[in-house]
């Protein structure tokens, strides 16, 4: 792999030089290392560009590392993802993803990652992004997840966008089984003419199913953001949202959530908040001698946290 | 040694109506002043024009010998004025610990944040990684806004009704904890309150009504009068400037 794709492979999936366990580089739309592990294996997609991550059943306390980097303008990568992980098992995937551009046509990277939860599968997933280079040509990630959960599987969702990307379409699908549960925490902030997009679609099909989704954003400069969430109540169960922007200079959030109920015992709630910095919070950090600036970087930090 | 001086201070609303109206009140280091008085007398807004929050709409102020009337908020924080808000405010994704690091200017160990938040009634290792949001109660978050204070060790440290929204045996400790302060020399404390436990432990008592200071004195001078004429609508004392 090039020297951008393992400074871009620090930031963005907890590179330290090597990777422990399995693991797979997209750099450029091209294989850049591979490694299988007992529990893990990792193999092509025949039918087209992708992987196919198998977790065998029982597998606990291991990681796979799946990340993707763009190094360049001109590159247009389109990758499918596949992870089956068997019942029982309990797993870290982190799938991070970077952009570097210092030129002036376009670079994106679109990842479509499907998962298949089997009964009791636990997976936390940790997805992080970042753009950075120079150029004129715009930073595009568009990343797709559709989440299959059955019986009693767990699954923890922790995306973060903090900045460098000009272009953002997230696409969250997800259907629940019995018992099965989703928790979603996305962190996003958008600077300068960024423009980003969030949509979440869950739909909790078994009984005693649940998801929980938070939402923190900031947008900065001219920059926009679209938020869009639907929960689908089709049984007993809980769903929660809550979106949280905060505004800062000329910054604008649409935030479009939605609550479908189709059973007498579905309890669905949206919380959705949308404002400055509460003058009340840059006072008090003001009085333990921050100045302004600090004061509104400390808890946009902390918001982002 | 004198630390704060009020010089013909007055604050009015945008209206025109006086809040804080001619005060002239100096305060000692190392004691405790506690400033007592009707609601609506003046007394959170003198609070905030000493922490720079508000700005006086005329007199002057000194801190240590040094005019601060025309320094910010914090320019304040960093000569060593503290404030302890009477609605504390909320932070999504900000922790206790980040709070009370931020307020310390420097990491804090777990014995640390113990001590500080043992301080208040509160147990640090069920608080410390909690975020001060929506799911702490009022007085939980009253308590840890006196923390923070509190941490950051200041020469003076001026608290707005502590006792408001705290439970009775946080507000023992909370008692014991001013005792401590003004025992170990660390700082002036100064405390609006209307407790008259609190009222009990002060060096110093400065009554603010209408505006005016309306008495100021050694406790054991204006106590007692407090307390006699805790019946009446009318303000006990007269007086119009004091040193304490």
């Amino acid at each position: 792999m090039n020297k951008i794709t393992e400074s871009l492979l620090r930031v963005v999936s907890e590179f330290g030089g090597s990777f422990q366990g399995a693991y797979n580089v997209r750099e450029d739309g091209e294989c850049a290392g591979r490694q299988s592990s007992a529990n893990i294996k990792i193999e092509s997609k025949k039918e087209g560009p992708g992987l196919v991550i198998h977790v065998l059943p029982g597998t606990k306390g291991e990681t796979v590392y799946i990340p993707a980097c763009v190094t360049h303008g001109g590159i247009d990568d389109l990758v499918y993802n596949d992870f089956y992980i068997g019942e029982g098992a309990d797993v870290l995937v982190v799938a991070g993803c970077g952009v570097h551009n210092e030129e002036s046509t376009e670079a994106r990277h679109n990842g479509i990652h499907r998962f298949f939860l089997e009964k009791g599968a636990r997976v936390l997933y940790r997805e992080k992004h970042i753009g950075t280079g120079k150029g004129m040509g715009a930073r595009r990630i568009d990343p797709v997840t559709d989440i299959t959960m059955a019986e009693n599987s767990y699954l923890e969702m922790d995306t973060t966008q903090i900045s460098g990307v000009d272009s953002s379409m997230r696409k969250t699908t997800a259907t629940l089984a019995a018992g099965a549960r989703l928790v979603v925490r996305e962190r996003l902030m958008t600077t300068g003419t960024e423009w980003a997009r969030s949509d979440f679609d869950v739909t909790l099909e078994g009984e005693d199913a649940g998801v929980d989704l938070i939402s923190r954003s900031v947008a900065r400069g001219n920059s926009r953001q679209e938020f869009n969430s639907c929960i689908r109540g089709k049984n007993r169960c809980t769903g929660h949202s809550e979106c949280d922007a905060i505004l800062a200079e000329s910054g604008s959030v649409i935030a479009s959530p939605s609550l479908e109920a189709a059973h007498i015992d579905a309890a669905l709630i949206h919380e959705a908040a949308i404002g400055k910095i509460a003058g009340e919070q840059i006072l008090k950090l003001r009085t333990l001698g921050l100045t302004q600036e600090e004061a509104e970087e400390r808890i946009i930090q902390g918001f982002l946290s | 040694m004198e630390i704060l001086k009020l010089e013909h201070l007055a604050w009015d609303l945008p209206d025109g109506a006086g809040i804080i109206k001619d005060i002239d009140l100096s305060l000692e280091s190392g004691k405790l002043v506690v400033v007592t008085g009707p609601n609506g007398g003046g007394k959170t807004t003198l609070a905030k024009l000493i922490a720079g929050i508000e700005t006086p709409s005329s007199g002057h102020l000194f801190f240590e010998g040094r005019e601060i009337t025309g320094l910010d908020i914090t320019e304040r924080a960093k000569l060593g004025i503290a404030y302890a808000f009477q609605q504390p405010v909320r932070f999504k994704g900000l922790t206790v610990r980040d709070m009370l690091e931020l307020a310390s200017g420097k990491k804090l160990d777990d014995a640390h944040l113990c001590d500080l938040l043992g301080k208040v009634g509160l147990c640090a290792n069920e608080y410390v990684d909690r975020e001060l949001n929506a799911s702490l109660s009022g007085g939980e978050i009253k308590r840890i806004e006196i923390a923070s204070v509190l941490a950051r060790r200041a020469k003076l440290s001026i608290f707005d009704e502590p006792e408001a929204g705290i439970d009775l045996w946080s507000f023992a400790r909370l008692v014991e904890t001013f005792q401590e302060v003004r025992r170990q020399k660390a700082g002036t404390l100064l405390v609006i309150s209307h407790q008259e436990r609190i009222l009990s432990i002060a060096d110093y008592i400065v009554v603010i009504a209408d505006g005016y200071v309306r008495g100021a004195g050694p406790r054991e001078e204006i106590l007692p009068t407090l307390l006699a004429d805790e019946r009446s609508p009318r303000c006990p004392l007269g007086k119009e400037s004091a040193r304490v």
